[in-house]
C-alpha cells in the first residue's frame, strides 16, 4: 500500500511536470529565434530526409564563410505545406524550407514567403524552372530539381521511338503484347498523366500570359481543341487503350513484366523496371493531336519564409550555396531528379535517362500554381474518366466541365 | 480507475451479504484502516523527501515557463500555467485532499488535450481562419506590401557596400557604368566622386562612414532588409533595396498602405481597397479582394454557409441518409456475424478452437486504412483478385457503381470490422454463468429460446454501449470511405464534387479543402453540427439501454 502510493504520488508528479514542461514549450521555442546578434543568428531550415545529408555539407560551408549557423529540421515532405502555413504566422516556422512550386500559390495567398531575388543568376536556371517558381512575375524560390514525365519504351519490344500517337499504338499493337501502350487512369482518371495529350490538341488548362505565367482569367481548357481532346478520349477507351481499371500500380507492373512496350510515367519508376530487367529508353511524348504533347513539369526549391528574421542570411544561402553547381549536382545524385541550375543538368546529361526525361522538361510547361488550380481537379479527373468509359456524349461532359470549373473560380 | 479503487477498498470489508456498518467489528477495522493510511500519507522522511524533489522539479519548469511566458508577454498562457503551479503545489503539500492527488495529473491533461483542443475547435468555427486568412492584420499587410516589390524589369545590378555612420545606415552603390552614389532611406541617391574604389571598381569606403562587413550586415539584417533608398525625389522612379547586402537592385511597389485611412491604394490602377471589417481582407469597390486577409470573427457566417450555398445544400439530404444507413448497416452486420461467430466459437466440444480465434482476429490486426486500399486494389474490375478468380473474369463494377460501390463498402467494412463483434461477444458470453443456462434447460426451455430471451438480453446490457460507440466511430468513418471509393462514383453531370458513398465527414472534408486551399473555419461547422447528430442518437441510445440494465 505504501510503496504503492508513492509510486502514483511520484507518477502523478511527472506528469505533472511533463505538461507544465508542455505548456512551456508552447511558449517557450519562439524566443530562440528572437536574438538577433550575430553570433547566435541562425538560420532555421526544413529539408526532407533525403536532402538533408546535402544540406549539411552546404550549410557546414556557408557557417564557416559567414558565421551564420544553419540548423536543418527534418520534415515528412508531404506534411511541410501545412505545416509552413500554420507556422508560419505563429513565427515558429523556420527561415527557409523545401516546398514543391505547386504550392506556391497557397503559400502567396497565405503571405507565408517572400520574393527571393536571384539577381542575375536568374540565367543560370532552365526557364522553366524559374517560370515554375514564380508567382504574378516575382520569384519565391530557389529551384533545385525538375521532374516529367516522359514515355518509357522497353527497348526489346519496340527499337524505334514512334513519332505520333498512332506510330505509337501501331508499334505496340506489331509488338503482340497485352497493351499496345500504357498509362495510368485509375477510376476517377488521371488528368496529370494524360495532360500531355490533352495539350496536343492545343488545350491546356489555362492561358498564359506574355512572361510564362498562368492567367486564371483565361480558362482555355474549354476550347475546341478541348472538345476534340474529349473525343479523342472517348474514341480511345471505347478501342480499350485507354481504361480506367489501369491504375498506376498496375501499369508499372505490367510494363515491368513485359506486357507493354511503352508507359508514360516519371523518372520515379525508372529504377523498378531496370530492376526487372528491362533496358529502358527514354522518349518524347508522341502527339495525339497535332501539336507538342507537353507534360506538367513540377519544380522543387527552397523558399523563405515571409516572418524570417533572417532574410538576407536566407538569401544568400540560397542564392549562393543552393545554387552552387555543386550543390545541385549533390541534389540530383540523392533524389534522381534532373537538376534546375543547366550547368549541374549538362553535366548530369551523361546519363541517358536523365537526358531524355530533361528533353522532354525543356519542351514542357510548369504545372499551374495558381490557387485557382485546386478548383480545376476536382471537376476534372471525374469527367475524364466518364468520357473514356462512355458514361455520355464526350462533348457535353467535356462543356459541363468547363462550365463547372468557370463557376468555382469565378 | 476510481471505480476500481472503491471496490477493491470496500470488498474486504463489506462482505457479499453483509450490510455495511452492521456489525460493530466492520466499524473499528473500518476506522484503524482509515488512521493507517493517513499516517502512511503524512509521515515518512523519505516520502516527504522524493514529495520536495518531485515538485521543485515542477516547479523549476514551471517558473522557467512563466519567465519565458513573461518575456512574451503571452499573458493568457502565463496565468493558466501560474494557476497551475499554484494549484499543483497547494494538492500535493496539503496533508489531505488524497483523492486531487491521485486525479490532478489527469485532470490537468484532460484540460490541455481534451478541453481546450475541444474548445479551439468550436472556437475556430466562428472564425474564417484558412487559406488566406490565417493571420493577423498586421502580418497581411507587411506580406502584400513585401509581395508588391517588383524588381524594374530589365534594371542593372548595383554593387552595394553597406556604410553606417551615426547609428544609421546608407547605401554606397556602383552602377554599371562606374558611377559611385550614395543615399539612405531618407536622402535620395545622390553621386559622390571621393569614395574608396578597389580594383574591381566597385565603391567599397567613403570617408565619415564605416563600411559594414558581412558580420555587421548580418546582425543587422532587419534594419537592412527594410531600407530603401529612393532613386530620386520622384518615388515613381523607383527604389533601391538590397535581398542579400552585397548587391542592390530597382525597385518599385504598386501597394501603398495608407495607416490613418486603413487602406490599400494600387498605384498603377488608383484602385482603392478598403477594410470592409467583416471579410478580414481589404476589398476593391467592385469587390476584388487582395489577398492575404487576415483571421477575424464572423460569427454564424460558417453555419448560414453550411446550410446556404447550393453545392453543400443540395447533395446534404441524400449523403446524410446514406451516412445514417452506412453505420447503422454496418454495426448491425458487424455484430451479426461476430456474435454468429462467437456463439459458434463458444461451443467447448469445437476443436482447434484458439487457432481459429487467432485466425478470425488477424483482420482486426491490420491497419484499415491499409487494409481499404488493398480491397480497392482487389475489387478492381479487370485486373482485381475478386472479379478474376472468383467471378472467372466477369467485369463487374464493383466500386464504379453506385449500388455495388455502396455495398462494397459495407462488406469490406464487415471485414474489418466482425473481428472486433466477435472479441468483444466472446467476452459478453464467456461471463454469462452456465448455470442461467442449465437452469432454463430444465425448466424446458429450447435451445432458440435460452438463446433469445435469456442470453441476448443479458449479452446486450454490456455490449450495447459497445454498439453506441461503433455507430459513432462509422458515422464518422473517414479512413475507409477515402481509401476505397474517395466518395465514388460521381455523377459528373450534377456539377458538385460529392459522390454516391460519400459521407458526412467525407464530404466535409470536399467541400471544405478544396485542392490545396484550406477552410477550416468550414470544416469547423460542420464537424460542431455532426457532434450534434452523434451527440443526439448517442443519447437516444443510452436512454434506451437503460432499460436492458434493469435485467441486472
Amino acid at each position: 500500500m505504501m510503496v504503492n502510493k508513492k509510486g502514483l504520488l511520484a507518477a502523478g508528479a511527472v506528469a505533472v511536470a511533463a505538461s507544465l514542461a508542455l505548456a512551456g514549450c508552447a511558449g517557450g521555442s519562439t524566443s530562440g529565434s528572437s536574438k538577433s546578434d550575430a553570433a547566435s543568428s541562425t538560420l532555421t531550415v526544413w529539408v526532407d530526409a533525403d536532402r538533408a545529408a546535402v544540406l549539411k555539407d552546404a550549410a557546414a560551408a556557408f557557417t564557416k564563410e559567414s558565421g551564420v549557423k544553419v540548423k536543418l529540421v527534418q520534415k515528412d515532405f508531404g506534411k511541410i505545406q501545412e505545416a509552413f502555413i500554420a507556422q508560419v504566422p505563429t513565427g515558429k516556422g523556420p527561415d527557409i524550407t523545401i516546398a514543391a512550386h505547386d504550392w506556391l500559390g497557397n503559400f502567396v495567398s497565405n503571405g507565408v514567403v517572400q520574393p527571393v531575388e536571384l539577381g542575375d543568376t536568374v540565367g543560370d536556371y532552365q526557364k522553366v524552372a524559374v517560370t515554375a517558381m514564380s508567382v504574378e512575375g516575382k520569384t519565391y524560390g530557389v529551384p533545385y530539381s525538375i521532374e516529367n514525365i516522359a514515355l518509357l519504351r522497353n527497348t526489346a519490344l519496340a527499337p524505334t521511338a514512334p513519332a505520333t500517337y498512332d506510330d505509337m499504338i501501331a508499334a505496340g499493337t506489331a509488338a503482340g503484347t497485352e497493351f499496345p501502350f500504357l498509362v495510368q487512369v485509375g477510376p476517377e482518371s488521371d488528368p496529370y498523366h494524360l495532360y500531355p495529350f490533352q495539350t496536343s490538341f492545343g488545350a491546356p488548362v489555362f492561358g498564359t500570359n506574355a512572361d510564362g505565367s498562368y492567367n486564371p482569367d483565361d480558362l482555355s481548357i474549354g476550347n475546341a481543341g478541348g472538345e476534340a481532346y474529349a473525343a479523342w478520349l472517348a474514341k480511345e477507351g471505347a478501342a480499350g487503350h485507354l481504361s480506367v481499371n489501369v491504375t498506376g500500380d498496375i501499369a508499372k507492373e505490367k510494363f515491368n513484366s513485359g506486357a507493354s512496350p511503352f508507359l508514360i510515367t516519371g523518372p520515379w519508376n525508372v529504377p523498378d523496371a531496370q530492376k526487372a530487367g528491362i533496358d529502358v529508353a527514354v522518349d518524347p511524348i508522341p502527339s495525339a493531336g497535332g501539336s507538342p504533347a507537353q507534360p506538367f513539369v513540377g519544380v522543387q526549391g527552397f523558399v523563405v519564409s515571409a516572418k524570417s528574421k533572417n532574410a538576407l542570411a536566407a538569401n544568400e544561402f540560397l542564392v549562393n550555396y543552393i545554387g552552387s553547381e555543386k550543390v545541385q549536382t549533390e541534389l540530383y545524385k540523392v533524389g534522381g531528379r534532373a537538376p534546375a541550375l543547366t550547368s549541374a543538368f549538362e553535366a548530369a546529361s551523361s546519363d541517358p535517362i536523365t537526358a531524355g526525361f530533361g528533353a522532354v522538361a525543356a519542351e514542357a510547361v510548369p504545372m499551374p500554381s495558381i490557387p485557382q488550380m485546386g478548383k480545376v481537379w476536382q471537376f476534372w479527373g471525374v469527367t475524364e474518366a466518364a468520357i473514356i468509359t462512355g458514361a455520355g456524349d464526350p462533348t457535353q461532359l467535356w462543356q459541363k466541365m468547363t462550365a463547372d470549373i468557370q463557376a468555382a473560380i469565378k | 480507475m476510481t471505480t476500481t479503487g472503491t471496490e477493491q477498498g470496500e470488498a474486504p470489508v463489506t462482505p457479499r451479504g453483509d450490510g455495511p456498518g452492521e456489525s460493530p467489528v466492520v466499524q473499528t477495522s473500518r476506522s484503524k484502516r482509515a488512521a493507517r493510511v493517513a499516517e502512511a500519507a503524512s509521515v515518512g522522511v523519505k516520502t516527504l523527501l522524493v514529495k520536495i524533489a518531485l515538485l521543485s522539479i515542477v516547479d523549476a519548469i514551471g517558473v522557467y515557463a512563466l519567465m519565458v511566458l513573461f518575456l512574451k508577454q503571452d499573458w493568457v498562457v502565463f496565468g493558466a500555467v501560474l494557476v497551475v503551479t499554484a494549484v499543483v503545489n497547494w494538492i500535493y503539500f496539503s496533508r489531505y485532499k488524497l483523492p486531487a492527488k491521485y486525479l490532478a495529473p489527469g485532470l490537468i491533461f484532460l484540460l490541455i488535450f481534451q478541453i481546450f483542443v475541444v474548445g479551439y475547435s468550436g472556437y475556430i468555427a466562428f472564425t474564417n481562419y484558412g487559406t488566406g486568412h490565417n493571420s493577423t492584420k498586421q502580418d497581411a499587410i507587411t506580406s502584400l506590401i513585401v509581395s508588391s516589390q517588383q524588381r524594374v524589369p530589365d534594371s542593372p545590378t548595383f554593387d552595394l557596400t553597406v556604410l553606417e555612420k551615426l547609428g544609421t545606415f546608407s547605401f554606397l552603390v556602383t552602377d554599371p557604368d562606374g558611377t559611385v552614389s550614395v543615399g539612405s532611406t531618407d536622402v535620395p541617391l545622390t553621386p559622390v566622386t571621393n569614395a574608396e574604389v578597389d580594383d574591381a571598381g566597385k565603391a567599397v569606403g567613403l570617408s565619415g562612414y564605416t563600411p559594414l562587413k558581412f558580420n555587421d550586415i548580418v546582425s543587422n539584417q532587419e534594419a537592412i532588409a527594410a531600407i530603401s533608398v529612393p532613386l530620386s525625389d520622384d518615388p515613381n522612379d523607383g527604389t533601391l533595396r538590397t535581398p542579400d547586402g552585397s548587391s542592390a537592385y530597382l525597385y518599385l511597389s504598386d501597394l501603398v498602405y495608407d495607416e490613418a485611412a486603413g487602406t490599400m491604394t494600387n498605384t498603377t490602377t488608383s484602385t482603392v481597397y478598403v477594410d470592409n471589417g467583416k471579410t478580414g481582407s481589404f476589398v476593391a469597390a467592385d469587390g476584388t479582394e487582395l489577398l492575404p486577409g487576415w483571421k477575424v470573427e464572423v460569427g454564424l457566417a460558417n453555419f448560414a454557409k453550411a446550410f446556404g450555398s447550393e453545392s453543400i445544400r443540395g447533395p446534404l439530404i441524400s449523403v446524410t441518409i446514406w451516412t445514417f444507413a452506412f453505420a447503422l448497416l454496418s454495426v448491425l452486420t458487424t455484430f451479426g456475424l461476430g456474435l454468429f461467430l462467437a456463439i459458434v466459437f463458444n461451443n467447448m466440444k469445437m476443436r482447434g478452437r484458439n487457432f481459429y480465434r487467432v485466425v478470425l482476429i488477424l483482420p482486426y490486426a491490420f491497419p484499415a486504412f491499409l487494409s481499404a486500399l488493398v480491397w480497392a486494389g482487389m475489387l478492381n474490375p479487370q485486373f482485381g483478385f475478386v472479379n478474376q478468380v472468383l467471378f472467372g473474369g466477369a467485369e463487374i463494377p464493383w466500386l464504379t457503381n453506385e449500388w455495388l460501390a455502396k455495398f462494397s463498402i459495407i462488406f469490406v467494412n464487415l471485414w474489418l470490422g466482425f473481428p472486433y463483434m466477435f472479441l468483444v461477444c466472446t467476452g459478453a458470453l464467456q461471463s454469462i454463468p452456465e448455470e442461467i443456462q442449465e437452469a432454463a434447460t430444465v425448466d424446458g426451455a429450447r435451445p432458440g429460446q435460452v438463446f433469445r430471451l435469456i442470453k441476448l438480453p443479458l449479452l446486450l446490457v454490456s455490449v450495447a454501449p459497445l454498439l453506441i460507440s461503433s455507430f459513432a466511430f462509422n458515422f464518422n468513418n473517414f479512413n475507409l470511405i477515402y481509401m476505397l471509393t474517395n466518395g465514388g462514383p460521381r455523377d459528373v453531370t450534377a456539377g458538385v464534387n460529392v459522390g454516391a458513398t460519400d459521407i458526412l465527414i467525407s464530404m466535409v472534408y470536399k467541400v471544405a479543402f478544396v485542392g490545396a486551399s484550406r477552410d477550416y473555419g468550414l470544416a469547423s461547422a460542420f464537424s460542431i453540427i455532426i457532434f450534434l447528430l452523434v451527440a443526439l442518437v448517442s443519447i437516444i441510445s443510452f436512454k434506451q439501454t437503460k432499460a436492458l440494465e434493469e435485467l441486472n
